[in-house]
């Protein structure tokens, strides 16, 4: 397994007060995502776990790009991976956001 | 973890159960936003083995468990998710629903209902996992004898097979729908271990008419058949409690007694069609393909396929 961490700034809190979501499934070209509103309004973090080695940037590029499109100011967001494509990623954050904020 | 993903004023309500995840079939059985989850995913309570072989966890271990209201009944539920490692009964999984069901003797709920979804023990976590289905079976029956009906729901892509169908045998009552199916072993363990010829688990006719829902409904291993939506089992669900058995000597008498009577009527029969043309089915062949309607009108008229036993 590997172990990835990214905090980002954010310039606004993500809108609503929902306390936690989870969204997604731990299988097969799947992921689970856990979103808690646990940090300050201008920080987010996200937690990976994955099975498949050596995607780092990869990583990095979609969870840059997601923060920069949902600012998710304040959500401590960890994600259980099951080799998720980069655009399944990126369409479950925007899931999990989503839900934090109806 | 309240969130409604299921809303019942569209026609998300008539949604599949066999498609939904664990949590859409709960948000959508119960009251609208009455679950209550108990050692939910933000408490990270995940295998301690998975990380061993290299796998990833899930945050609840498959398994979600809480209380809820049924139609204004209190009742204690466990949802398995059988997409995540095929439902199976891994440490923590089976931990999960024990407690519950241990809970339900302090709580006396007016029912539990388990939300069966899976291929049965997590082989990776085996020991653990046989021992849960065993203090599972124990505290299903310390449940119902404490009056507590237990109510099965089985309509998961994964069925109830392994410990799973073990434990289903234990239950007060069964719901089955088409797509949910019932068994110990399933059908690429009898194909590895006896050939093609006994069972071609390939052959998709073959293992519905043997494990799947009419056949478990048609010799009374189920008691209830339900179409693939979220709203009949929730009825469904509601029938079984106001119909759940004693569970006392009488009963597993009388269960005793129907089993010796089935394999003494049907032991021969080398195809669930045979079994269902001495049921009476006039046209066996037929039976695959009715609506849950003509299913019922069928059952009906042969009057034998309910009983109190169990």
């Amino acid at each position: 397994m590997e172990s990835l961490t990214f905090r980002h700034t954010t310039q606004k809190a993500l809108p609503g007060a929902k306390a936690q979501a989870i969204t997604g499934v731990v299988a097969s070209g799947n992921l689970e995502v856990l979103l808690e509103r646990a940090l300050p309004a201008s920080e987010c973090t996200v937690e990976i776990e994955t099975p498949i080695r050596g995607y780092g940037e990869v990583w990095a590029a979609v969870v840059a790009d997601f923060v920069a499109r949902a600012q998710p100011g304040g959500l401590r967001i960890t994600v259980n991976d099951g080799g998720a494509r980069p655009d399944t990623v990126s369409l479950r954050l925007l899931q999990g956001a989503r839900l934090m904020e109806v | 973890m309240g969130e409604r993903i299921i809303d019942p004023a569209t026609e998300g309500w008539a949604a599949s159960w066999y498609e939904a995840s664990a949590r859409a079939r709960l948000d959508g059985l119960l009251d609208a936003g009455s679950f209550r989850e108990v050692i939910g995913p933000e408490q990270r309570r995940m295998s301690p083995h998975l990380p061993l072989f290299d796998l990833p966890r899930a945050f609840d271990d498959g398994m979600i468990v809480g209380s809820g209201r049924l139609d204004g009944k209190p009742v204690l539920v466990a949802a398995q998710e059988g997409r995540f490692m095929g439902g199976a009964f891994g440490e923590v999984h089976g931990a999960k629903l024990v407690g519950l069901l241990r809970a339900a003797l302090a709580l006396k709920p007016d029912a539990v209902l388990i939300l069966f979804d899976t291929g049965g023990v997590r082989l990776q976590e085996a020991n653990a996992g046989e021992t849960a289905i065993a203090e599972v079976m124990r505290a299903i029956t310390q449940v119902r004898a404490a009056g507590v009906p237990v109510i099965g729901l089985i309509g998961g892509r994964a069925g109830a097979y392994g410990g799973g169908g073990l434990i289903a045998g234990t239950c007060s009552r069964l719901v089955v729908s088409e797509g949910g199916r019932i068994s110990v072993s399933g059908p690429e363990v009898i194909e590895t271990n006896r050939g093609a010829e006994e069972f071609d688990s390939r052959d998709r006719a073959l293992v519905w008419r043997t494990m799947g829902g009419k056949h478990r409904r048609l010799t009374g291993g189920a008691d209830a058949y339900a179409d693939d939506t979220v709203r009949a089992f929730r009825q469904a669900a509601l029938d079984a409690i106001a119909r759940a058995p004693a569970f006392d000597l009488a009963t597993l008498e009388a269960e005793q007694k129907r089993l010796e009577e089935r394999l003494a009527r049907f032991g021969d029969c080398r195809d669930a069609t045979e079994i269902w043309g001495r049921l009476g089915v006039n046209d066996p062949a037929a039976v695959p393909a009715l609506t849950t309607a003509e299913f019922d009108a069928l059952l009906a008229g042969l009057g034998e396929t309910t009983h109190d036993a169990r």
